[in-house]
């Protein structure tokens, strides 16, 4: 008897358990099917947008057609310009003060740390009137360096290589002062170095959020020759210019491909990157 | 360090960081607060002092009553959303279901691309007619639907789009979290013979809460920041009904060359961002626990 009501029980509860497991997969499906059917979309001749045959034949024409209608070699090479300014600017800015905030006391420190924090809450796109203003006055509109200065004091740095700092040992850094290094090359030989996986996931999270902006240089650029992969693709790809949805498919694909490349080969990395950008 | 360090190097080594902060966070925020009691000066007329002209301009602008009900309505809607959904995802992911790591790379590849990509994939989805929802919603007889073009769809077209878009990135914050819970609890807890559901309730979600916390900020922050994919989507359209408020920033600053009434929509959103930082530094820090 009471074996019997066992069994009905686990019967019961490896239904559910089902049910559940099936549920997991058919979120996990339901996520990843936008993407497939981009890839759909942009493989395919346009007469296969809605019409899902297993033979279809494959095409790399939408690629071809994306890169020629609009000059995405140039984009590119913009938004690699772009990354790279910000990404070097930032780890020079945000260590430099960080250095500051971990390791010395000064009258001030807390109000000015304070200030720095407002930045998390006050992204410079939400300011980008007078932004637009400031850059302006300095004669820099349509620069790289524009669609740059902004972003290059990032809190979100400061605040993650600060906390970093702080869990260095003191006596590593005594050590190389009595050795007669001074404060930039303790920062340099100690502080770095130890820092290292945090650099990596900063790096990984301003890499991704600057290479998908698209405000801020829409507002900033209005030529070829600054115009990141983002706003190229808006001028290229907007609804009423008549393009196809499997070019325009193709041409989000490729804008986005590095990215997405660099995420699926180094998803260990770039998942624990965010993380350890999240943990505070 | 020795307390005789002079106290030239630590601010030498802020230096950089403060004159860019200031140049583009503090002196802007202050200098919008500023214009917004002038006039914007067009061709021979100049800036002129108006006081809360543009204020009361606004109370009687029918698009930023709109921009504020639908940027609260965004808000309200997105947030709680992403939220369940990325603990949910997170809890997935942590567990012993097979196929771990390729459900973690479905939730969080969403989050990888740049939202004007996401935003011209789902403009072909809500295509009325041809595109792909309202060619499976055809297959159990709905007729088909201007998504974007029907003003009481257009903006819960977009909020499906920003959740679908965020979860996988506030994922990895639970997961993070998730991780940090000692495996002891839930073998003490399966030991007592609690359900999973009671478990998750009364012990993972009270330790998820610090998360929450700097989840729910996040989005919030993020409704009012992102508007990539109405530029690139709706424009703010049809009749206002997808206009958040940085969008209609956006158009009166660079479309209407209003760089006045511009700044003072921008106090709005200061404003509300302040009460944001507010709420988190001053009362519900206070009651979730850091380290």
């Amino acid at each position: 008897m009471s074996a019997m009501t066992l069994s009905h029980h686990t019967r019961e509860a490896s239904f559910w358990r089902v049910l559940e497991i099936g549920a997991c997969y058919l979120l996990g499906l339901l996520w990843i099917l936008p993407l497939f059917y981009a890839v759909w979309m942009a493989v395919h001749p346009p007469a296969y947008e809605v019409r899902f045959e297993l033979f279809a034949p494959v095409t790399l024409q939408n690629f071809v057609d994306a890169w020629n209608a609009a000059p995405f070699a140039r984009y590119f090479l913009n938004t690699f310009a772009l990354i790279t300014t910000i990404l070097v600017c930032q780890f020079v800015v945000c260590t430099l003060a960080a250095y500051a905030f971990a390791r010395y006391e000064f009258r001030g420190k807390t109000v000015v740390f304070m200030l720095v924090l407002i930045q998390l809450m006050i992204m410079p796109e939400v300011l980008m009137v007078e932004n637009y203003r400031t850059i302006s006055k300095l004669g820099l509109v349509d620069t790289v360096v524009a669609m740059g200065l902004p972003y290059m004091a990032s809190a979100f740095g400061i605040f993650l290589l600060r906390q970093t700092f702080l869990t260095v040992p003191k006596e590593l850094d005594d050590a190389a002062r009595v050795e007669g290094a001074g404060p930039l090359a303790v920062l340099l030989k100690v502080y770095v170095p130890l820092a290292r996986p945090i650099y990596v996931a900063y790096g990984l999270v301003s890499v991704s959020y600057h290479w998908n902006n698209l405000l801020w240089p829409l507002v900033i650029t209005n030529s070829v020759t600054t115009r990141p992969l983002t706003v190229g693709l808006q001028v290229f790809a907007s609804p009423d210019q008549g393009v196809q949805w499997s070019v325009i498919s193709a041409a989000t694909l490729m804008t986005s491909a590095p990215l997405l490349i660099g995420f699926l080969l180094f998803q260990r990395q770039f998942v624990q990157s965010f993380m350890r950008a999240g943990i505070k | 360090m020795k307390k005789t360090n002079n106290m030239v190097a630590p601010w030498l080594l802020l230096l950089p960081a403060t004159v860019l902060l200031a140049a583009f966070t503090h002196i802007p925020a202050v200098m919008t607060f500023i214009n917004s009691f002038y006039r914007t000066p067009r061709g021979n007329r100049p800036a002129r002092f108006v006081g809360l002209d543009q204020y009361s301009n606004m109370l009687s602008d029918p698009v930023f009553m709109a921009a504020l009900k639908n940027n609260a309505i965004y808000a309200l809607g997105t947030v709680p959303a992403a939220i369940a959904l990325s603990m949910l995802m997170a809890v997935i992911v942590n567990s012993a279901i097979r196929g771990r790591a390729l459900l973690r790379m479905s939730f969080f590849l969403p989050t990888v691309l740049p939202m004007i990509a996401v935003a011209n994939i789902w403009l072909f989805f809500y295509t009325p007619g041809y595109g792909l929802i309202d060619q499976f919603l055809g297959l159990f007889g709905f007729h088909e639907r201007n998504w974007l073009g029907d003003p009481d769809t257009v903006l819960g077209s977009l909020m499906v789009l920003a959740i679908w878009k965020e979860a996988g990135f506030f994922m990895i914050f639970y997961l993070a979290a998730l991780q940090q819970i000692s495996p002891t609890l839930s073998e003490a807890a399966a030991l007592e013979g609690a359900s999973r559901w009671y478990f998750f309730r009364r012990v993972t979600f009270p330790l998820l809460m610090p998360t929450t916390l700097f989840v729910m900020i996040n989005a919030i922050i993020n409704s009012f920041r992102l508007i990539d994919h109405v530029i690139v989507m709706t424009r703010g359209g049809p009749d206002n009904a997808s206009t958040l408020l940085l969008y209609y920033v956006y158009n009166v600053a660079f479309r209407f060359w209003d760089a006045a009434y511009a700044s003072a929509l921008t106090v709005v959103l200061l404003a509300a961002l302040a009460l944001l930082a507010f709420v988190q530094f001053g009362v519900l820090d206070r009651k979730v626990h850091y380290k």
